[in-house]
């Protein structure tokens, strides 16, 4: 794959100072006109990091880009579901992943919706620059992963990327259940705490 | 509804990164779509699911975008509609493909006295148990521990045990190893959802006859 300038920043809004398109902004073509051109860009961006997390869920290449492909084709089909005031591009396309890993990996229903804009009771203390905020929050919340302790990162990780339930994490390190509960909750605080004041 | 039990917060992690076992799943999807807070938890969480995901090694992909399977597809412009509907009843929404919009109307089966059940079927039920529970005001549960997680969601009435009263909302996310004994609101009694890892094993001689028959 060509690595272009649109998947080194794949989350920005809005045309930015060097003429550069966003994801979300892909999303909104897709979604306005059914852009063919948009949905190809989005794809390069995005199949092979789906393929991945697939992979690193257990699938093998084959299936995994076969959810890939799935995947992308919901993106096409529910864009216009996609809000961009409620999340972004990136966030939306990572819990549609999810939500078929649940469903074809493991033949569950995935019970927590897509956050998609269904949620009508907003924050009672929403700042009018949500937006600006939304971007800040995911800026922060990687940082904080950063500097989270290696134990912490490690089940934060087997919980999200390689789709471990607490017990199989327990089992797979050797811990007491409360022991990976209690890492989680240290590891969401710290993330909280980063985003505490946008809120 | 003002809930004041929440979920554990390594629960809500769990399930936003879609890595729950599907009985609490569900119980958590019910919850978090009752609770305004545990849904900003839950946005906040989202973010750590896509901070990791960006940070995996792409994989190169050897088929094109499926173009011609994307043409044959209608985008799905009515979906948002339907998804908007508000049925009126008193199950939460993500419950309602499995049972309905109405507790009433749940086909109960009575599995002792004041006690009565609904259990929802799973894909795979060694991963874990999810049912309808509806007990008679002022009937205790029997006292009981499990040997996994057990996750409880009042719907209706309430319930009290050593750790507070549960209105509707509230969730009880209960380790391993803890043992107790709820008794359902005097006047309206309780349903609640219950999630359990593992069969309940209940204490008294009592219950150790009934549980053959109750399943708990």
């Amino acid at each position: 794959m060509i690595p272009t300038l649109v998947t080194a920043r794949p989350e920005g809004r809005g045309r930015n100072g060097s003429g550069l398109i966003s994801m979300a902004d892909f999303l909104q073509r897709i979604a306005e006109r059914g852009d063919v051109e948009a949905f190809r860009k989005l794809f390069q961006a995005y199949a092979p990091r789906v393929k991945a997390y697939m992979m690193r869920q257990g699938a093998d290449p084959n299936t995994a880009e076969e959810l890939a492909q799935e995947t992308l084709l919901t993106v096409w089909r529910k864009a216009g579901l996609y809000s961009g005031e409620k999340g972004s591009a990136t966030t939306w396309i990572f819990t549609i992943a999810r939500n078929l890993r649940i469903d074809r990996l493991r033949r569950e229903l995935s019970w927590v919706e897509l956050p998609d804009g269904h949620d009508e009771e907003p924050s009672p203390d929403a700042l009018p620059d949500e937006l600006l905020s939304q971007q800040q929050r995911k800026l922060r919340v990687q940082t904080a992963l950063a500097t989270l302790p290696p134990d912490q990162l490690e089940v934060v990780s087997l919980s999200y990327i390689e789709g471990l339930s607490h017990s199989e994490i327990a089992e797979r390190l050797g811990l007491p259940l409360g022991t990976v509960k209690s890492r989680m909750r240290l590891a969401y605080h710290k993330v909280r705490e980063s985003v505490e004041d946008l809120k | 509804m003002k809930i004041t039990h929440h979920p554990d917060a390594a629960s809500l992690m769990s399930c936003s990164a879609g890595s729950m076992p599907e009985a609490f799943a569900a119980v958590m999807a019910s919850h978090i779509s009752m609770c305004p807070s545990c849904r900003r938890d839950l946005a906040t969480m989202e973010h750590i699911g896509t901070a990791l995901f960006e940070k995996l090694v792409p994989v190169s992909v050897s088929r094109p975008a499926p173009v011609a399977a994307m043409r044959a597809l209608e985008a799905d412009v009515d979906e948002q509609d339907a998804r908007l509907a508000v049925i009126a009843g008193d199950v939460p929404q993500p419950l309602m493909a499995a049972i309905g919009a109405h507790l009433d109307k749940v086909p109960w089966k009575r599995v002792g006295p004041g006690v009565w059940q609904h259990q929802i079927a799973l894909n795979d039920p060694s991963r874990g148990e999810l049912r309808l529970v509806k007990v008679a005001p002022g009937q205790a549960l029997p006292e009981h521990g499990h040997r996994g997680n057990e996750m409880t969601l009042i719907l209706r009435g309430s319930y009290a045990d050593a750790s507070g009263t549960y209105k509707p909302g509230d969730v009880a996310d209960l380790d391993e190893d803890v043992e107790h004994q709820p008794i359902a609101d005097p006047v309206e009694g309780c349903i609640c959802l219950i999630a359990v890892q593992g069969r309940l094993r209940f204490k008294s001689a009592m219950a150790r006859l009934v549980q053959p028959f109750t399943g708990f």
